[in-house]
Protein backbone atom coordinates (compact mmCIF):
# COMPACT_ATOMS: atom_id res chain seq x y z
CA UNK A 1 0.00 0.00 0.00
CA UNK A 2 1.05 3.41 -0.21
CA UNK A 3 0.25 4.92 3.15
CA UNK A 4 3.81 5.58 3.88
CA UNK A 5 4.25 7.69 1.10
CA UNK A 6 1.39 9.63 1.14
CA UNK A 7 0.44 10.62 4.82
CA UNK A 8 3.79 11.99 4.79
CA UNK A 9 3.04 16.07 4.34
CA UNK A 10 5.03 17.88 2.14
CA UNK A 11 7.06 20.46 3.24
CA UNK A 12 6.56 22.67 0.15
CA UNK A 13 2.65 23.07 0.51
CA UNK A 14 2.87 23.46 3.95
CA UNK A 15 3.57 27.20 3.94
CA UNK A 16 1.02 28.36 1.12
CA UNK A 17 -1.39 26.29 3.12
CA UNK A 18 -0.46 28.26 6.37
CA UNK A 19 -0.85 31.27 4.26
CA UNK A 20 -4.34 30.53 2.84
CA UNK A 21 -5.63 29.56 6.55
CA UNK A 22 -3.69 33.14 7.70
CA UNK A 23 -5.85 34.56 4.76
CA UNK A 24 -9.33 34.09 6.25
CA UNK A 25 -8.82 34.00 10.00
CA UNK A 26 -6.58 36.92 10.06
CA UNK A 27 -9.37 39.52 9.13
CA UNK A 28 -11.62 37.85 11.58
CA UNK A 29 -9.41 38.05 14.28
CA UNK A 30 -8.25 41.65 13.66
CA UNK A 31 -12.70 42.28 13.50
CA UNK A 32 -12.40 40.54 16.94
CA UNK A 33 -9.14 42.68 18.47
CA UNK A 34 -11.45 46.13 17.18
CA UNK A 35 -14.64 44.74 19.28
CA UNK A 36 -15.36 47.47 21.97
CA UNK A 37 -16.62 44.34 24.19
CA UNK A 38 -17.19 46.50 27.40
CA UNK A 39 -19.69 48.27 25.16
CA UNK A 40 -21.17 45.32 23.10
CA UNK A 41 -24.17 44.26 25.09
CA UNK A 42 -25.84 47.84 25.13
CA UNK A 43 -24.96 47.96 21.94
CA UNK A 44 -26.35 44.99 20.64
CA UNK A 45 -29.63 45.39 22.41
CA UNK A 46 -29.97 49.12 21.08
CA UNK A 47 -32.71 49.98 19.05
CA UNK A 48 -30.77 50.64 16.02
CA UNK A 49 -29.11 47.27 15.95
CA UNK A 50 -32.18 45.00 17.09
CA UNK A 51 -34.69 47.04 14.41
CA UNK A 52 -31.88 45.91 11.50
CA UNK A 53 -31.95 42.53 13.13
CA UNK A 54 -35.85 41.88 13.31
CA UNK A 55 -36.22 43.79 9.04
CA UNK A 56 -32.90 41.16 7.67
CA UNK A 57 -34.88 38.15 10.05
CA UNK A 58 -38.04 39.90 8.29
CA UNK A 59 -37.01 40.16 4.96
CA UNK A 60 -34.70 36.57 4.55
CA UNK A 61 -37.57 34.57 5.56
CA UNK A 62 -39.81 35.99 3.69
CA UNK A 63 -36.75 35.57 0.34
CA UNK A 64 -36.71 31.66 1.64
CA UNK A 65 -40.38 31.38 1.70
CA UNK A 66 -40.48 32.78 -2.05
CA UNK A 67 -37.30 30.69 -3.07
CA UNK A 68 -39.58 27.46 -1.42
CA UNK A 69 -42.71 28.74 -3.75
CA UNK A 70 -41.30 28.68 -6.98
CA UNK A 71 -37.69 27.33 -6.54
CA UNK A 72 -38.89 24.02 -5.28
CA UNK A 73 -41.49 23.18 -8.57
CA UNK A 74 -38.78 24.45 -10.94
CA UNK A 75 -36.26 21.83 -9.06
CA UNK A 76 -38.82 19.43 -9.52
CA UNK A 77 -39.23 20.16 -13.44
CA UNK A 78 -35.92 19.98 -13.96
CA UNK A 79 -35.04 17.04 -12.10
CA UNK A 80 -37.35 14.89 -13.15
CA UNK A 81 -38.63 15.75 -16.35
CA UNK A 82 -37.49 15.95 -19.93
CA UNK A 83 -38.55 20.02 -20.10
CA UNK A 84 -37.01 21.43 -23.26
CA UNK A 85 -34.76 24.21 -22.92
CA UNK A 86 -33.66 22.60 -19.51
CA UNK A 87 -29.70 23.68 -19.94
CA UNK A 88 -31.07 26.85 -20.77
CA UNK A 89 -33.30 27.31 -17.72
CA UNK A 90 -30.35 25.64 -15.38
CA UNK A 91 -28.14 28.33 -16.86
CA UNK A 92 -30.25 31.06 -16.21
CA UNK A 93 -31.18 30.55 -12.47
CA UNK A 94 -27.81 30.02 -11.96
CA UNK A 95 -26.77 33.42 -13.14
CA UNK A 96 -27.55 35.02 -9.87
CA UNK A 97 -24.56 33.17 -7.95
CA UNK A 98 -22.40 34.51 -10.29
CA UNK A 99 -24.08 37.96 -11.77
CA UNK A 100 -22.12 41.21 -9.09
CA UNK A 101 -25.37 41.54 -6.82
CA UNK A 102 -25.40 45.36 -7.78
CA UNK A 103 -25.95 44.23 -11.51
CA UNK A 104 -28.99 42.28 -10.12
CA UNK A 105 -29.99 45.39 -8.09
CA UNK A 106 -29.44 47.57 -11.48
CA UNK A 107 -31.31 44.72 -13.23
CA UNK A 108 -34.47 44.37 -10.51
CA UNK A 109 -34.50 48.32 -11.00
CA UNK A 110 -34.96 48.20 -14.34
CA UNK A 111 -37.95 45.48 -14.55
CA UNK A 112 -39.98 46.34 -11.21
CA UNK A 113 -38.87 50.35 -10.93
CA UNK A 114 -41.73 52.81 -10.06
CA UNK A 115 -41.65 53.85 -13.95
CA UNK A 116 -41.38 50.57 -15.65
CA UNK A 117 -44.95 49.18 -16.88
CA UNK A 118 -44.91 46.58 -13.93
CA UNK A 119 -43.66 49.40 -11.37
CA UNK A 120 -46.73 51.71 -13.25
CA UNK A 121 -49.29 49.47 -12.49
CA UNK A 122 -48.18 48.19 -8.99
CA UNK A 123 -47.79 52.24 -8.29
CA UNK A 124 -51.76 52.39 -9.32
CA UNK A 125 -52.21 49.85 -6.07
CA UNK A 126 -49.97 51.76 -4.11
CA UNK A 127 -46.99 49.66 -3.97
CA UNK A 128 -43.94 51.04 -4.53
CA UNK A 129 -41.38 48.21 -4.49
CA UNK A 130 -38.30 50.39 -4.41
CA UNK A 131 -38.01 52.07 -0.93
CA UNK A 132 -39.79 48.82 0.69
CA UNK A 133 -39.74 45.47 3.00
CA UNK A 134 -41.15 43.92 -0.01
CA UNK A 135 -38.62 44.90 -2.46
CA UNK A 136 -35.73 44.19 0.13
CA UNK A 137 -37.14 40.57 0.76
CA UNK A 138 -37.47 40.14 -3.51
CA UNK A 139 -33.82 41.31 -3.96
CA UNK A 140 -32.25 39.12 -1.60
CA UNK A 141 -34.29 36.24 -3.22
CA UNK A 142 -33.44 37.18 -6.72
CA UNK A 143 -29.82 36.20 -5.05
CA UNK A 144 -30.76 33.48 -2.93
CA UNK A 145 -33.23 31.11 -4.48
CA UNK A 146 -30.64 29.58 -7.07
CA UNK A 147 -28.89 28.09 -4.04
CA UNK A 148 -32.49 26.41 -3.03
CA UNK A 149 -33.06 25.07 -6.99
CA UNK A 150 -29.54 23.60 -7.46
CA UNK A 151 -29.75 22.00 -4.38
CA UNK A 152 -33.06 20.42 -4.39
CA UNK A 153 -32.77 19.82 -7.98
CA UNK A 154 -29.21 17.53 -7.08
CA UNK A 155 -31.36 16.08 -4.21
CA UNK A 156 -33.72 14.72 -6.61
CA UNK A 157 -31.36 13.70 -9.05
CA UNK A 158 -29.44 11.24 -6.95
CA UNK A 159 -32.55 9.53 -5.78
CA UNK A 160 -33.80 6.54 -7.58
CA UNK A 161 -37.36 6.41 -8.38
CA UNK A 162 -38.16 2.99 -7.10
CA UNK A 163 -40.60 4.34 -4.55
CA UNK A 164 -42.69 6.54 -6.76
CA UNK A 165 -42.74 3.57 -9.12
CA UNK A 166 -43.91 1.40 -6.49
CA UNK A 167 -46.69 4.33 -5.23
CA UNK A 168 -47.41 4.10 -8.97
CA UNK A 169 -48.57 0.54 -8.88
CA UNK A 170 -49.80 0.59 -5.68
CA UNK A 171 -52.20 3.25 -7.34
CA UNK A 172 -51.67 6.78 -5.70
CA UNK A 173 -52.09 9.25 -8.32
CA UNK A 174 -49.79 11.72 -9.74
CA UNK A 175 -50.12 14.71 -7.25
CA UNK A 176 -50.57 12.14 -4.21
CA UNK A 177 -47.49 10.52 -5.22
CA UNK A 178 -45.82 13.77 -5.11
CA UNK A 179 -46.93 15.09 -1.65
CA UNK A 180 -46.65 11.64 -0.10
CA UNK A 181 -43.63 10.23 -1.85
CA UNK A 182 -41.59 12.95 -3.36
CA UNK A 183 -41.24 15.34 -1.53
CA UNK A 184 -41.04 13.67 2.13
CA UNK A 185 -37.92 12.21 0.57
CA UNK A 186 -36.80 15.52 -0.70
CA UNK A 187 -37.12 16.94 2.66
CA UNK A 188 -33.41 17.33 3.65
CA UNK A 189 -32.51 18.44 0.68
CA UNK A 190 -35.39 21.28 0.51
CA UNK A 191 -34.06 22.43 4.09
CA UNK A 192 -30.41 22.18 3.07
CA UNK A 193 -31.56 23.78 -0.03
CA UNK A 194 -33.29 26.64 2.53
CA UNK A 195 -31.23 27.12 4.50
CA UNK A 196 -28.07 28.12 2.37
CA UNK A 197 -30.66 30.16 0.68
CA UNK A 198 -31.56 32.09 3.78
CA UNK A 199 -27.58 32.51 4.46
CA UNK A 200 -27.06 34.21 0.91
CA UNK A 201 -30.57 36.54 1.93
CA UNK A 202 -29.24 37.40 5.18
CA UNK A 203 -25.99 38.45 3.95
CA UNK A 204 -27.30 40.13 0.49
CA UNK A 205 -26.24 44.06 0.10
CA UNK A 206 -25.62 44.57 -3.22
CA UNK A 207 -28.88 44.09 -5.14
CA UNK A 208 -30.98 45.30 -2.14
CA UNK A 209 -29.15 48.84 -1.46
CA UNK A 210 -29.71 49.35 -5.58
CA UNK A 211 -33.14 48.23 -5.85
CA UNK A 212 -34.81 49.04 -2.55
CA UNK A 213 -32.68 51.69 -1.22
CA UNK A 214 -31.63 52.27 2.42
CA UNK A 215 -34.16 53.28 5.49
CA UNK A 216 -34.39 51.84 9.16
CA UNK A 217 -36.81 49.17 9.52
CA UNK A 218 -38.24 49.18 6.02
CA UNK A 219 -34.90 48.57 4.02
CA UNK A 220 -31.85 48.49 6.22
CA UNK A 221 -31.02 45.39 6.71
CA UNK A 222 -28.17 44.08 9.31
CA UNK A 223 -25.50 44.02 6.22
CA UNK A 224 -26.54 48.16 5.11
CA UNK A 225 -26.85 49.19 8.61
CA UNK A 226 -23.07 47.75 9.00
CA UNK A 227 -21.92 49.70 5.52
CA UNK A 228 -23.86 53.09 6.27
CA UNK A 229 -22.37 53.12 10.02
CA UNK A 230 -18.98 52.47 8.56
CA UNK A 231 -19.22 54.51 5.69
CA UNK A 232 -21.97 57.04 5.79
CA UNK A 233 -21.59 58.02 9.62
CA UNK A 234 -18.14 56.71 10.26
CA UNK A 235 -19.53 55.32 13.32
CA UNK A 236 -16.67 52.28 13.09
CA UNK A 237 -17.57 50.92 16.33
CA UNK A 238 -21.01 50.58 15.22
CA UNK A 239 -19.73 49.14 12.39
CA UNK A 240 -17.93 46.27 14.07
CA UNK A 241 -20.83 45.22 16.19
CA UNK A 242 -22.94 44.84 13.27
CA UNK A 243 -20.33 42.61 11.40
CA UNK A 244 -19.92 40.85 14.49
CA UNK A 245 -23.40 39.94 15.18
CA UNK A 246 -23.19 39.01 11.35
CA UNK A 247 -20.44 37.05 11.72
CA UNK A 248 -21.90 35.39 14.53
CA UNK A 249 -25.20 34.18 12.56
CA UNK A 250 -22.84 32.99 9.68
CA UNK A 251 -20.62 30.80 12.31
CA UNK A 252 -24.15 29.16 13.83
CA UNK A 253 -25.58 28.47 10.13
CA UNK A 254 -22.50 26.65 9.33
CA UNK A 255 -22.58 24.47 12.69
CA UNK A 256 -26.52 23.65 12.41
CA UNK A 257 -25.53 22.56 8.95
CA UNK A 258 -22.76 20.93 9.22
CA UNK A 259 -24.18 17.25 9.93
CA UNK A 260 -27.70 17.41 9.85
CA UNK A 261 -28.12 18.69 6.22
CA UNK A 262 -25.14 19.22 4.35
CA UNK A 263 -24.82 15.60 4.22
CA UNK A 264 -27.90 15.48 1.29
CA UNK A 265 -25.11 17.75 -0.84
CA UNK A 266 -22.58 14.68 -0.50
CA UNK B 1 -3.01 89.76 -9.81
CA UNK B 2 -1.68 90.13 -13.02
CA UNK B 3 1.57 87.87 -14.58
CA UNK B 4 3.84 89.85 -15.04
CA UNK B 5 4.59 90.97 -11.14
CA UNK B 6 4.36 86.88 -10.33
CA UNK B 7 7.34 85.78 -12.25
CA UNK B 8 9.91 88.47 -10.51
CA UNK B 9 8.78 87.00 -6.83
CA UNK B 10 10.82 84.14 -5.68
CA UNK B 11 9.65 80.63 -6.98
CA UNK B 12 8.00 79.58 -4.13
CA UNK B 13 5.19 82.14 -4.05
CA UNK B 14 5.71 82.81 -8.31
CA UNK B 15 4.21 78.89 -7.77
CA UNK B 16 1.48 80.06 -6.07
CA UNK B 17 0.90 83.12 -7.54
CA UNK B 18 0.88 81.30 -11.23
CA UNK B 19 -1.91 78.98 -10.01
CA UNK B 20 -3.94 81.69 -8.60
CA UNK B 21 -3.87 83.48 -12.13
CA UNK B 22 -6.86 82.76 -14.82
CA UNK B 23 -6.77 80.16 -18.01
CA UNK B 24 -5.89 83.21 -19.76
CA UNK B 25 -1.99 83.63 -18.12
CA UNK B 26 0.33 81.83 -20.13
CA UNK B 27 2.94 83.73 -20.53
CA UNK B 28 5.74 84.40 -18.42
CA UNK B 29 5.67 81.45 -17.11
CA UNK B 30 8.37 78.74 -17.06
CA UNK B 31 7.77 74.88 -17.09
CA UNK B 32 10.33 74.57 -13.87
CA UNK B 33 8.50 76.93 -12.22
CA UNK B 34 4.69 75.61 -12.89
CA UNK B 35 4.33 73.32 -9.07
CA UNK B 36 0.76 72.11 -10.68
CA UNK B 37 3.06 69.30 -12.08
CA UNK B 38 2.91 65.88 -12.01
CA UNK B 39 0.01 63.73 -10.46
CA UNK B 40 -1.96 63.86 -7.52
CA UNK B 41 -5.20 62.13 -5.60
CA UNK B 42 -8.07 64.84 -4.94
CA UNK B 43 -10.94 63.39 -2.73
CA UNK B 44 -13.20 65.62 -3.21
CA UNK B 45 -16.84 65.45 -2.43
CA UNK B 46 -19.01 64.16 -4.41
CA UNK B 47 -21.35 67.54 -5.41
CA UNK B 48 -18.22 68.81 -7.33
CA UNK B 49 -17.74 65.99 -9.45
CA UNK B 50 -19.28 68.11 -12.35
CA UNK B 51 -16.94 71.24 -11.15
CA UNK B 52 -13.61 69.71 -10.83
CA UNK B 53 -14.21 67.10 -13.90
CA UNK B 54 -14.30 70.40 -15.95
CA UNK B 55 -12.05 72.49 -14.35
CA UNK B 56 -9.73 68.93 -14.57
CA UNK B 57 -9.72 69.37 -18.51
CA UNK B 58 -8.47 73.51 -17.99
CA UNK B 59 -5.80 72.65 -15.94
CA UNK B 60 -4.44 69.88 -18.09
CA UNK B 61 -4.27 72.13 -21.10
CA UNK B 62 -2.51 74.49 -18.91
CA UNK B 63 0.09 72.83 -16.71
CA UNK B 64 1.19 70.01 -19.51
CA UNK B 65 2.47 67.33 -17.13
CA UNK B 66 -0.42 67.88 -14.40
CA UNK B 67 -2.79 65.31 -13.61
CA UNK B 68 -5.56 64.50 -10.93
CA UNK B 69 -6.94 61.43 -10.13
CA UNK B 70 -10.46 62.28 -8.48
CA UNK B 71 -11.87 59.83 -5.83
CA UNK B 72 -15.72 61.12 -5.26
CA UNK B 73 -17.91 60.12 -2.45
CA UNK B 74 -19.54 61.35 0.90
CA UNK B 75 -17.61 63.52 2.45
CA UNK B 76 -17.90 61.36 5.66
CA UNK B 77 -17.30 58.27 3.56
CA UNK B 78 -13.70 59.93 2.54
CA UNK B 79 -12.55 60.74 5.52
CA UNK B 80 -13.49 57.60 7.00
CA UNK B 81 -10.94 56.27 4.40
CA UNK B 82 -8.52 58.67 4.85
CA UNK B 83 -7.94 58.45 9.10
CA UNK B 84 -7.62 54.57 7.49
CA UNK B 85 -4.66 55.52 5.88
CA UNK B 86 -5.97 55.80 1.99
CA UNK B 87 -3.94 57.43 0.25
CA UNK B 88 -4.21 61.25 -1.44
CA UNK B 89 -2.58 64.67 -1.48
CA UNK B 90 -5.96 66.93 -1.39
CA UNK B 91 -8.95 66.57 0.23
CA UNK B 92 -11.92 68.41 -0.34
CA UNK B 93 -15.26 68.33 1.98
CA UNK B 94 -19.19 69.78 1.64
CA UNK B 95 -19.23 70.75 5.65
CA UNK B 96 -16.15 71.80 8.34
CA UNK B 97 -17.13 68.81 10.32
CA UNK B 98 -15.78 66.08 8.43
CA UNK B 99 -12.64 68.12 7.83
CA UNK B 100 -12.49 68.75 12.04
CA UNK B 101 -12.08 64.92 11.82
CA UNK B 102 -9.03 64.99 9.55
CA UNK B 103 -7.59 67.98 11.69
CA UNK B 104 -8.15 66.58 15.19
CA UNK B 105 -6.24 63.19 13.70
CA UNK B 106 -3.53 65.72 12.47
CA UNK B 107 -3.38 64.34 9.08
CA UNK B 108 -4.54 68.13 7.37
CA UNK B 109 -3.19 71.65 8.35
CA UNK B 110 -5.22 74.28 8.42
CA UNK B 111 -8.09 73.59 6.30
CA UNK B 112 -9.38 76.78 3.69
CA UNK B 113 -13.07 77.90 3.17
CA UNK B 114 -13.05 77.48 -0.90
CA UNK B 115 -17.25 77.52 -1.78
CA UNK B 116 -20.36 77.74 -0.36
CA UNK B 117 -23.50 75.93 -1.16
CA UNK B 118 -27.36 75.67 -0.47
CA UNK B 119 -30.02 73.28 -0.76
CA UNK B 120 -32.61 73.52 -3.39
CA UNK B 121 -35.75 70.61 -3.97
CA UNK B 122 -35.49 68.52 -6.77
CA UNK B 123 -38.38 67.00 -8.66
CA UNK B 124 -39.11 65.19 -11.94
CA UNK B 125 -39.15 67.32 -14.71
CA UNK B 126 -41.68 69.56 -15.21
CA UNK B 127 -42.47 69.55 -11.56
CA UNK B 128 -45.97 67.02 -11.97
CA UNK B 129 -46.54 67.00 -8.43
CA UNK B 130 -46.84 71.02 -8.18
CA UNK B 131 -44.18 70.91 -5.46
CA UNK B 132 -43.37 74.80 -4.28
CA UNK B 133 -42.22 75.11 -0.85
CA UNK B 134 -40.73 72.99 2.07
CA UNK B 135 -43.95 72.01 3.43
CA UNK B 136 -45.30 70.82 0.48
CA UNK B 137 -42.87 67.57 0.58
CA UNK B 138 -44.56 66.62 3.93
CA UNK B 139 -48.08 65.75 1.62
CA UNK B 140 -49.37 62.43 1.75
CA UNK B 141 -47.91 59.69 -1.05
CA UNK B 142 -45.25 61.73 -2.10
CA UNK B 143 -41.91 59.37 -1.94
CA UNK B 144 -39.07 61.87 -0.64
CA UNK B 145 -35.99 60.17 -0.53
CA UNK B 146 -32.89 62.45 1.30
CA UNK B 147 -29.14 61.64 2.53
CA UNK B 148 -28.56 59.76 5.16
CA UNK B 149 -27.61 61.57 8.72
CA UNK B 150 -23.27 62.49 8.52
CA UNK B 151 -23.50 63.01 5.12
CA UNK B 152 -23.34 66.32 5.02
CA UNK B 153 -25.79 67.14 2.64
CA UNK B 154 -28.47 64.61 4.60
CA UNK B 155 -27.39 67.22 7.70
CA UNK B 156 -28.51 70.17 6.26
CA UNK B 157 -31.70 68.93 4.90
CA UNK B 158 -32.60 67.44 8.40
CA UNK B 159 -31.71 70.84 9.63
CA UNK B 160 -33.72 72.69 7.10
CA UNK B 161 -36.90 70.74 7.49
CA UNK B 162 -36.75 71.40 11.01
CA UNK B 163 -36.33 75.01 10.96
CA UNK B 164 -39.47 74.82 8.74
CA UNK B 165 -40.70 72.79 10.85
CA UNK B 166 -41.46 70.46 8.49
CA UNK B 167 -42.23 66.39 9.47
CA UNK B 168 -41.25 63.65 7.38
CA UNK B 169 -40.33 60.13 6.92
CA UNK B 170 -37.95 60.13 3.80
CA UNK B 171 -38.58 56.54 1.96
CA UNK B 172 -34.48 56.29 1.73
CA UNK B 173 -31.43 57.34 3.08
CA UNK B 174 -29.02 57.45 0.42
CA UNK B 175 -25.00 57.53 1.08
CA UNK B 176 -24.05 60.72 -1.11
CA UNK B 177 -26.06 63.34 -3.36
CA UNK B 178 -25.23 61.68 -6.46
CA UNK B 179 -27.53 58.68 -5.52
CA UNK B 180 -30.22 61.04 -3.99
CA UNK B 181 -30.44 62.70 -7.43
CA UNK B 182 -30.18 58.68 -9.28
CA UNK B 183 -33.51 58.02 -7.96
CA UNK B 184 -35.91 61.09 -8.51
CA UNK B 185 -33.80 61.09 -12.23
CA UNK B 186 -35.19 57.38 -12.42
CA UNK B 187 -38.95 57.90 -11.17
CA UNK B 188 -38.75 56.30 -7.79
CA UNK B 189 -38.96 58.94 -5.75
CA UNK B 190 -41.20 61.77 -6.37
CA UNK B 191 -38.58 64.75 -4.48
CA UNK B 192 -35.42 65.11 -2.79
CA UNK B 193 -33.47 67.89 -1.40
CA UNK B 194 -29.95 68.46 -2.61
CA UNK B 195 -26.92 71.13 -3.65
CA UNK B 196 -28.60 73.67 -5.67
CA UNK B 197 -25.08 72.74 -8.10
CA UNK B 198 -26.69 69.16 -8.49
CA UNK B 199 -29.71 69.81 -9.80
CA UNK B 200 -27.51 72.34 -12.21
CA UNK B 201 -25.20 69.01 -12.76
CA UNK B 202 -28.43 67.08 -13.47
CA UNK B 203 -29.55 69.30 -16.58
CA UNK B 204 -33.14 68.60 -17.93
CA UNK B 205 -33.36 64.97 -15.95
CA UNK B 206 -34.58 66.78 -13.06
CA UNK B 207 -36.38 70.11 -12.35
CA UNK B 208 -34.85 72.59 -9.40
CA UNK B 209 -37.20 74.27 -7.48
CA UNK B 210 -36.03 76.88 -5.04
CA UNK B 211 -35.57 77.45 -1.19
CA UNK B 212 -36.17 80.95 -0.02
CA UNK B 213 -32.70 82.15 1.55
CA UNK B 214 -34.41 82.24 5.08
CA UNK B 215 -35.32 79.00 5.05
CA UNK B 216 -32.39 77.63 3.72
CA UNK B 217 -29.07 76.31 4.85
CA UNK B 218 -25.98 77.41 3.38
CA UNK B 219 -23.10 74.97 3.99
CA UNK B 220 -19.43 76.21 3.74
CA UNK B 221 -16.86 73.25 1.87
CA UNK B 222 -13.34 73.51 2.76
CA UNK B 223 -10.03 72.20 0.99
CA UNK B 224 -6.89 71.13 2.39
CA UNK B 225 -3.55 69.10 1.55
CA UNK B 226 -2.82 66.00 3.57
CA UNK B 227 0.31 65.96 5.45
CA UNK B 228 1.36 62.62 4.08
CA UNK B 229 0.98 64.05 0.35
CA UNK B 230 4.28 63.13 -1.72
CA UNK B 231 3.15 66.07 -4.20
CA UNK B 232 2.64 69.10 -1.71
CA UNK B 233 3.83 71.54 -4.24
CA UNK B 234 1.24 69.90 -6.77
CA UNK B 235 -1.55 69.73 -3.97
CA UNK B 236 -0.91 73.30 -2.52
CA UNK B 237 -1.54 74.84 -5.90
CA UNK B 238 -4.35 72.88 -6.77
CA UNK B 239 -5.76 74.24 -3.11
CA UNK B 240 -4.90 77.76 -4.18
CA UNK B 241 -6.34 77.17 -7.61
CA UNK B 242 -9.95 75.96 -5.75
CA UNK B 243 -9.45 79.09 -3.07
CA UNK B 244 -9.02 81.51 -5.85
CA UNK B 245 -7.57 79.86 -9.22
CA UNK B 246 -9.20 78.61 -12.30
CA UNK B 247 -10.66 76.03 -10.42
CA UNK B 248 -12.88 78.59 -7.84
CA UNK B 249 -13.67 80.25 -11.22
CA UNK B 250 -15.25 77.14 -12.44
CA UNK B 251 -16.90 76.22 -9.14
CA UNK B 252 -18.80 79.94 -9.80
CA UNK B 253 -19.74 78.88 -13.23
CA UNK B 254 -21.25 75.24 -11.51
CA UNK B 255 -23.85 77.34 -9.39
CA UNK B 256 -21.26 77.43 -6.24
CA UNK B 257 -21.08 80.51 -3.90
CA UNK B 258 -17.96 82.42 -3.01
CA UNK B 259 -16.63 81.26 0.07
CA UNK B 260 -17.22 84.33 1.96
Amino acid sequence: MTRGVTRRPLLGLLIPAAVAVLFIALPLIGLLLHVDWSNLPSELVSSDVLTALRLSLECSIIAVAISLVIGVPLAYLLARTSLPGRRLIRGLVTLPLVLPPVVGGIALQTALGRTTPIGTVLDHFGIVLPFSTAGAAIAEAFVGFPFLVITVEAGLRQRDDRFEEVAATLGARPWRRFWRVTMPLAAPSIAAGAALCWARALGEFGATITFAGSFPGTTETLPIAAYTSFEGSGQIGMAITLSLLLLAISILVLVVLRDRWLGALQ
Amino acid sequence: MKIGAGALLPSGITAIALAACGATSTSGRSASADPLNGSITVFAASSLTSAFNTAEKGLELDHPGFTAQYSYGSSQTLVSQLINGAPADVIATANTSTMQQLVAKGLVDTPQAFCKNKLEIIVAPGNPKGIKTLADLAAQGLLVVLAAPGVPVGDYATKALKAANVTLTPKSLQLDDALVVEQVESGNADAALVFVTDVVAAGNKVTGIPIPDAQNVIGTYEVAVLKASANQGAAQAFVTSAVSGDVQTQLLADGFLKPS
